[in-house]
This record gives C-alpha cells, structure tokens and sequence, in this order.
C-alpha cells in the first residue's frame, strides 16, 4: 500500500490527499465503469470520466491522474492499466498485470481539458493553502461543469475567506446550468461581479435564444441578471477599446510625427519634397542596426543599452547621406521643384538599390533591448507596449530638440529666416546655400532618428522607406508648411484619425478615408492647419 | 476644337469692331505654328502605309524561320511600348504644356485596363477553371451574382464606353476639387501620388471586386477571336499604332490651337493669365481630362497585348517613371516623350534580361542625372544638334 501511494505522489498527486479523500457515500469502483474507457466512443468515456470524478476514490482518482499524464494504457480485451516503470498495474487491485498488447487511451482536446480540469478539480481538497488556491486559479480559466461536485465539496469546507470568495465565483461557473433557477440567478449573479471580460462567453448563451425561438433560460429573472451583466462587461470592454485606439493613435502619430518632422523643415526650406526623405529613415533603421551587430559582437554586456549609442549614430548617419545629396545634386537643381521631384525619387531608388546589396534584399531583425520589451497593462483588454510608449516619449523629445534647435540657436534663426523670405535674408547677409545644407542635414538627421525609432517596432526592409513618404507628407500638408507645432497636430491627428476610423472600416479603407479628408481640407485651407502669413504665404 | 470666348471679359469699353479686336488681339502672338510641316505629313502617312503592308506580313506570311519574321514576343513587346508612349504623350500634355506634374497617370492607365479587362474577364464566358459564367476570382471569393459595377461589361461597347468614362470623371472630379482651391507644384504632385498610392491598396484587396493582387488574367477571347492568335495580335498591334498616330496628331492640335497657347499660359504665368481675365480652371481641367482619357485608351491596349492587369499596374513608381520617359525625351515637344518611353523602356528589357540588379541602379542614375544635365531631353540634344548645323551652314 505505502509502495502504491509514493507512485501515487510521483504521479503529481499529493500524497495527502488520498488520506482526506471521502472514504464512504460512492459505490466503489468497478471494471465496468473502466471499461468505456478503453473503447472508441469518446461520449462513452466522456460519462466514465464523470463518473470517476463523481466517485472521486483513490483507484478513479489514480485513473484520472494517469488519463491526464498519458498514462493510461488499455488491452483489447477493455481492461484499463496504468503504466508504471514496474510493469501495467490494475488499478481496482493494485497488482502488476502483464498486458503485452495494452495500447495507450486516446482522448480529444475536450476529454483532455475535462480531465485536467478534474485533476484541479481534486486538488480543492488539499490542505496546502497554494495548493488550492492554484486550482482554483487554474480552474477559473476554464471550468468544466462535470467537475461541480468537487466544487461543491470544497466549498462546504473552505474556510480561508479570500479563496472561499474565489470558490463561490468558480462554483458560479460550473453552477450556471443547474436545475435549481434560484442556484442559477446566484451564480449569473456572482459570474457578473467578477467583471471579467472573458465572464461574456459564459453569459451570452443565457441570454440567446434557441432556433425554435424560445429563450435557452426558461427563468426571466436569471436572463435579466445576465443581460445586466453583459452589458456591464461590454461597457468595460468599450472602455479598453477606446483608450486603446486613442493609444494606438497616439502611436501612430508618434511614427508619423518623427517621420514628417524633416520633411517639413526641408520642404519649407527649400519648397521641394524630398522624395528620397523615406529612404533616410530606412538609413537610420540599418544605423541601428548595425550599431546593434557591433554592440551584441563587442560588449555584449551593454546590449541593454544599445540604443544609447544608436540614436547618435543613426542621427550622424542620414545627416551626412543628406549633406552629400544637397551638395551634390539638389543645390543644381533650386528653382526647379518638379525636376528636384524626380531626381530625389531616382536618388531613393539608388538608395534602396544600394541597401539591397549590402545587406540583401531579406528584412533585418532589431531585437529590442529587455526593457523595452512587454509592456504595462492597464486595462483588462489593453496592454501598452514599452517600446511604443518609448517611442512616443522619444518623438516628443525630437520635437523639443528640433524646437530648440530651430528657436534658441543662430541656425535656427537663419533657418527661420531663408524659409520666410529667401532673397531678403540673402540681402541681410545670410549665407542662404549654407543654411540651406545645414537645414537639409538637421532634417535628414531628424528622420535617421525617426528610423532608429521604427526599428524596435518593425521590421526593417530596404522598401522601409518607401510606405512613409506619403503619410509624412500628408502630415505636412495638413500642418502647413515649417511649422512645427503645426507637424506635431497632424502627425497625432493624423493617427487618431486614422486609428478611429480603422476599426469600422478596416485600414485600407482608413487610409482612403483620410486621403479624402485631406483633399477636402485643403479646399478650405490650402496652405494647411498653420499657415505662414503675409507675403511669403504665395511663394 | 473649341476656342472658349474668354476675352470677352477684357473689353469693359464698348465691343470693338470685331475686326480691329481679331488683329489687336493677333498682334502680340507668333504666328500659329502648322499641325505638322509639309514634309511630316509626308514621313507620317508613308509610314504608315509601309507599317500596314509590312507589319502583317512580316507577322502572318513569312515563315517562322525568315530573318524579317515578326515573332509573337517581339510584336507583344512593341505593342507594349507604344502604349506606354501613348501614356507619356499624355503626361506631356498636363506636365509639358501646363505645368502639372502628375505622379498619377498609372492610375489612368490602369483603370482604362480594367475596364478593358472586365469585358475580357466576362467574355471567357464558361471556359474558365470553374465553368462559371461569374469570373473565376468570384467564384473563389464564393460570391453568386456579378456586382452591380460588373453590369453590362459582357459588352465590348460599354467597356469601351468606361475606358473613356472611369478615367476620364476621376480625373475631372480630382482635377475639379484640386485646381479649384489652387493646389499646384509638388503639392498636387504628391496628392496625386496619393491618389493613385490610395487606389492600389482598394485594388489589392479582394473585396472591392476586381481580383485583388492577381488582377485579371486567362483572356480567352476579344470581340469573338482568340486573343493569342496571330491575326488578332496583328489587328491589336496596327490599332495601337493607330491610335498612337491619332494621339499625336490631336495632342499636336490641342496644343497648337488658341487653347493651346493658354494652356501655355498657365504653366508659365498663371497669376498673369488671371490678371488678363482668364480663368485657369476650365484649361487645367479640360487638358488633365483628356490626358487622363489618352491615358486610359493607352491601358485598355496594353491588356490585350500583355494578357494581364493587376493593381502593380497602379504602383506609385509606375506613374513616377511615366515622368521619367517624359524628362528624358524632352518635355512639352510631343514627340519627346514618345522616343522618351521607348528609350527607357527599350533600355529596361535589355537591363533586365542581362543585369537585372542593375536596372535600378541605371534608372536611379537617368532621374538623377537627365534633369541635371540633360534638362530638354534627347529632344533638347536634337535641338542643339541642329541649331549648331544651321550656324555652321551660316559661317561658309
């Protein structure tokens, strides 16, 4: 007997638990009741399974544990063993059996949760505390109704208050289809109070209806409680849903915002949109990346801190890709905006023809540094990642450092001044070609930034670029030109917009809906949200 | 052609005589320059009536293995080109003559295609994978009836009809509420981007009805004939050359007429031409329609020659490298564009076949370089070509 029982506990049984096992009230166990078991008809052995936790004796209980560790082994004959390392044991006798031909039971996903559930199911009966209180946990995930009479007893015993609390949720859910309507109002009732979203799934059949028309809860009153309680639970959803779109909004917004952010400094600068603007986000995306590589090859113990090094980089990196272009070709081309429009596109196909054959046509992986990955759940359906809500931080640095930039330095003043009236301040001694390069290397700079940000939400492509030119120039366009504050309300505009629609319209049919929008608005106001006043407004 | 009485805003003093107003009005403008000189006329109809006789029997009657035989790859290739030359004879229209860049005429292009395209779709009738008389991608999709937008697309007429129409009310509507509120430069450029960037994510998906990224494909049959056959790729390749020839000769006279020159006007000084008493508008619109509408004709050719119309048609980059056949030869010269997309084109299939990873490379270095150095195009070099003749003729 002590023999049977260790194997018993290595099973995964409490060993004290067969001594608190009711030792009266079932009929015991008979090979009848196996027999199902090792037959093909999985509703039969659904029923002997019941029956085993209604018994809920040490022989059904070793059965139960050894259906849920796969152990359960059964002959032709239908004799049902357990396979232990001494050889298959009867478990009625608890005597060894040879049994050459014993295969092992099979069960479907549904028997499978049943019986796990049932081995939780006895676990209520422990008398460790943690015990319990992990199956309860582990039950309240997903309750079988057969497991109701160890519920049951264990709620007649429980004495901790707390987890008697939890039992009386749990006894709700495997209670909501008993005979009794009064039992039955009890447990929607108590099901509703847990405020707990995936409750709905359990309270949304008392309420349907049947195909013949009639209601599947006869009792009224137990179909008003649940209805109550459904709505209370879809108000809690709708909650999480629209902090969550205004979330993924701001998100996206904080994308948008870093990549237009260049672009709008450049395109009021020199009037000309830099088509190869995208191309300078994918630079500082492989910046990042391969500050990466080098940081994980050289001091893997700084990884954590990669970042650190690869905002600078990134920033270095497309600031001097875009000084080069200005001085090489752009600086040609003042004067011509549509020509700058085409070489800037035929300078973002060599960009990306390039990045292809240095790093190969495949996307590259940055991997995110363990504190920016997880995230923080404030809600019951909405988790913020760390890495988007550190991205909408860093965009809103930028913006400071980009608002310092072009206020508080002599730069920026010259900056200011070239996009508000270039000949005038060539004539006030402004080195107009200078500013211009310096301009367009800060706004390449801003948007490496803006891809060393993309590359902890994304992955990295060579075509990075290419599906943000037209949205950060859509930004710009509906923040009007050189503004900034202006970039900052249409890129977050922008994404909440998008994001609003999205749900109901899916997001091709958003980014169509929001193209719309921006032709219609700049029928009101073309020159965007904030525009430049006086004459240099019609340039 | 109409000629718009626009200066009649002008006389605030009582009318003029009509004659007097007629040679004031004459006196500051050059001389109108003739459809096409004498001798062009003369090239143009020679050549085609050497295409007509030699085109079908270089295809139909020598034998396969003669040097001069005009091959199924050779003709598709060809047909193809010059339908591209149709859309960049469009595009000089709007971005030679009025100053409009537009980054969207694949879209045209493409919507012309898939009107062509649904009555191709339809007229395989029973023969496709599922013996359906719905298109296979609906019986795929498992829809049951043809949407409303499929109606009446069993007819070759009405499909002809809405290669004419689709293109041709987009462009108006766009043209319409953009023109109006004076949006102008890069900024319509990258709004039609937009345009066009929007309606290739509605073509992608399933949803909407017209095959998502696979497109239309499979044509059997075009007005009863096989489409593959030799004949009907003859018929197909004289037409497209045809109306390549009716293209230029209209475009030549749009853009010579009274119209024409407002057109001009508008590109080159549009505050001015508002001060005169003209209003842009109605220009901007009609040109951007009718470009829009040769664009469109250019698509439904290209379907039956190429066999296949999928929303890649509409790609951003397509309308961007319609630009580009445009600059590279010679902008606002009609003929430019013309050499221009044959060039470009003939240079892709040659870098494709033999050095694949280079044709962006080189096409990267043409929209960097042509606009740097080459700002009239191959036309402009022509240009300097002759000019430097006449001086030399001048000197001995």
């Amino acid at each position: 007997m002590t023999d049977s029982m260790l194997r018993l506990a290595r099973r995964g049984l409490c060993a004290m638990l067969i001594a608190c096992m009711p030792l009266v009230a079932f009929a015991a166990l008979t090979a009848d009741d196996l027999a199902p078991l090792a037959a093909d008809d999985f509703d039969a052995k659904s029923a002997a399974v019941d029956k085993l936790i209604a018994n809920a004796d040490a022989p059904s209980i070793a059965v139960l544990n050894a259906l849920s560790d796969g152990s359960l082994v059964a002959t032709d004959a239908g004799r049902v063993l357990i396979q232990t390392d001494d050889g298959n044991k009867d478990p009625l006798t608890n005597k060894i059996v040879e049994a050459p031909d014993a295969q092992p039971v099979t069960l479907n996903n549904l028997l499978r949760s049943k019986v796990s559930g049932a081995v939780s199911g006895l676990q209520l009966a422990s008398p460790d505390i943690a015990t319990r209180r992990a199956a309860i946990d582990e039950l309240l995930k997903n309750a079988d109704p057969s497991i109701k009479p160890l519920v049951d007893k264990a709620r007649a015993k429980e004495t901790d208050p707390t987890l008697k609390k939890r039992l009386d949720t749990l006894w709700a859910t495997t209670a909501l289809h008993d005979t009794d309507a009064n039992k039955r109002l009890e447990a929607v009732q108590l099901v509703a109070a847990r405020h707990d979203l995936d409750m709905n799934e359990l309270l949304r059949p008392i309420v349907a209806k049947n195909a013949d028309g009639t209601f599947n809860e006869p009792d009224e009153r137990v179909r008003a409680a649940a209805q109550t309680g459904i709505e209370e639970l879809n108000s809690i959803q709708r909650r999480g849903e629209i902090v969550g779109t205004i979330f993924a909004g701001l998100s996206l917004g904080s994308v948008l915002l870093l990549a237009a952010l260049g672009l709008a400094i450049t395109y009021g600068l020199i009037g000309v949109i830099n088509m190869a603007h995208g191309e300078f986000l994918m630079i500082g995306a492989y910046a990042t990346y391969v500050v990466q590589n080098l940081v994980q090859h050289y001091a893997p113990g700084a990884f954590n801190w990669y970042p650190l090094f690869a905002v600078p980089v990134s920033f270095a990196a497309a600031a001097v890709v875009g000084i080069v272009l200005e001085r090489l070709v752009l600086k040609h081309l003042y004067g011509r905006p549509l020509e700058t429009l085409l070489t800037t596109f035929g300078i973002s196909l060599i960009l990306i023809q390039a990045t292809r054959t240095i790093f190969g046509a495949q996307n590259v992986q940055v991997t995110n540094p363990s504190w920016m990955s997880g995230g923080v759940s404030i809600m019951q359906n909405l988790i913020l990642p760390y890495n988007r809500l550190t991205i909408l931080g860093f965009s809103l640095v930028v913006v400071l450092l980009a608002w310092v930039v072009l206020t508080k330095t002599r730069l920026g003043l010259f900056v200011r001044a070239v996009t508000q009236n270039r000949r005038m301040a060539a004539c006030v001694g402004v080195k107009t070609s200078r500013v211009d390069s310096y301009a367009f290397a800060f706004g390449a700079g801003i948007a490496g930034l803006g891809g060393c940000a993309l590359s902890q939400i994304g992955n990295i492509g060579p075509d990075l670029g290419q599906s943000y030119i037209i949205d950060s120039f859509m930004t710009v366009v509906l923040g009007g030109v050189g503004q900034l504050a202006g970039t900052v309300i249409g890129g977050f505009g922008l994404g909440l917009v998008s994001k609003t629609i999205e749900p109901f319209w899916g997001a091709v049919l958003a980014k169509i809906a929001v193209l719309v929008l921006i032709v219609l608005f700049i029928q009101k106001r073309p020159q965007g949200m904030f525009a430049l006043k006086g004459r240099s407004a019609e340039v | 052609m109409t000629t718009p009485n626009v200066s009649a805003n002008l006389d605030v003093a009582p009318q003029p005589d009509e004659q007097a107003r007629r040679a004031g009005f004459a006196l500051g403008l050059p001389p109108r320059a003739a459809l096409l000189p004498r001798s062009g006329w003369i090239a143009l109809i020679a050549f085609v009536i050497a295409m007509g006789i030699c085109v079908p029997i270089a295809a139909l009657v020598l034998p396969e293995s003669s040097t001069f035989h005009l091959s199924a790859y050779s003709m598709t290739l060809v047909g193809k080109l010059m339908c591209y030359a149709i859309g960049a004879l469009a595009l000089d229209l709007v971005w030679g003559y009025c100053g409009i860049l537009s980054l969207g005429h694949a879209l045209f292009f493409a919507l012309g295609g898939y009107a062509m395209g649904m009555y191709l779709m339809r007229s395989i009738g029973r023969e496709g994978n599922y013996q359906s008389d719905l298109p296979d991608f609906m019986v795929f999709l498992d829809w049951h009836k043809l949407p409303w937008y499929w109606q009446g697309t069993e007819h070759l007429w009405y499909a002809l009809l809405l290669v004419i129409l689709v293109p041709g009310i987009l462009a108006w509507v766009f043209g319409f509420f953009t023109f109006r509120s004076r949006v102008k430069g890069v900024y319509l450029s990258i709004i039609t981007q937009a345009m066009t960037f929007a309606a290739m994510l509605l073509f992608y998906r399933n949803e909407t009805g017209f095959g998502g990224n696979n497109g239309f494909t499979d044509f059997k049959r075009i007005a009863g004939f096989p489409i593959t056959s030799a004949s009907t790729r003859t018929v197909l390749f004289l037409m497209t050359l045809g109306v390549l020839i009716l293209a230029f000769i209209a475009a030549r006279a749009i853009v010579t007429s009274k119209l024409g020159r407002v057109v001009t006007g508008v590109r080159d000084g549009e505050a001015r031409l508002m001060f005169l008493g003209y209003s842009p508008l109605a220009y901007k619109l009609f040109i951007w329609t009718v470009s829009a509408i040769l664009c469109g004709i250019a698509g439904a050719l290209y379907v039956p020659q190429v066999g296949i119309i999928n929303p890649n048609e509409m790609s951003p980059g397509n309308s961007i490298e319609m630009a580009i056949w445009v600059a590279v030869g010679g902008r606002g010269t009609l003929i430019g564009p013309i050499i221009g997309a044959f060039a470009v084109n003939g240079a892709k299939s040659f870098f494709t076949a033999n050095f694949p990873e280079y044709w962006l490379f080189f096409l990267g270095l043409i929209f960097t370089l042509v606009p740097l150095l080459l700002p009239n195009g191959i036309m402009g070099l022509i240009d300097i070509a002759l000019r430097k003749k006449k001086a030399g003729g001048h000197s001995h």
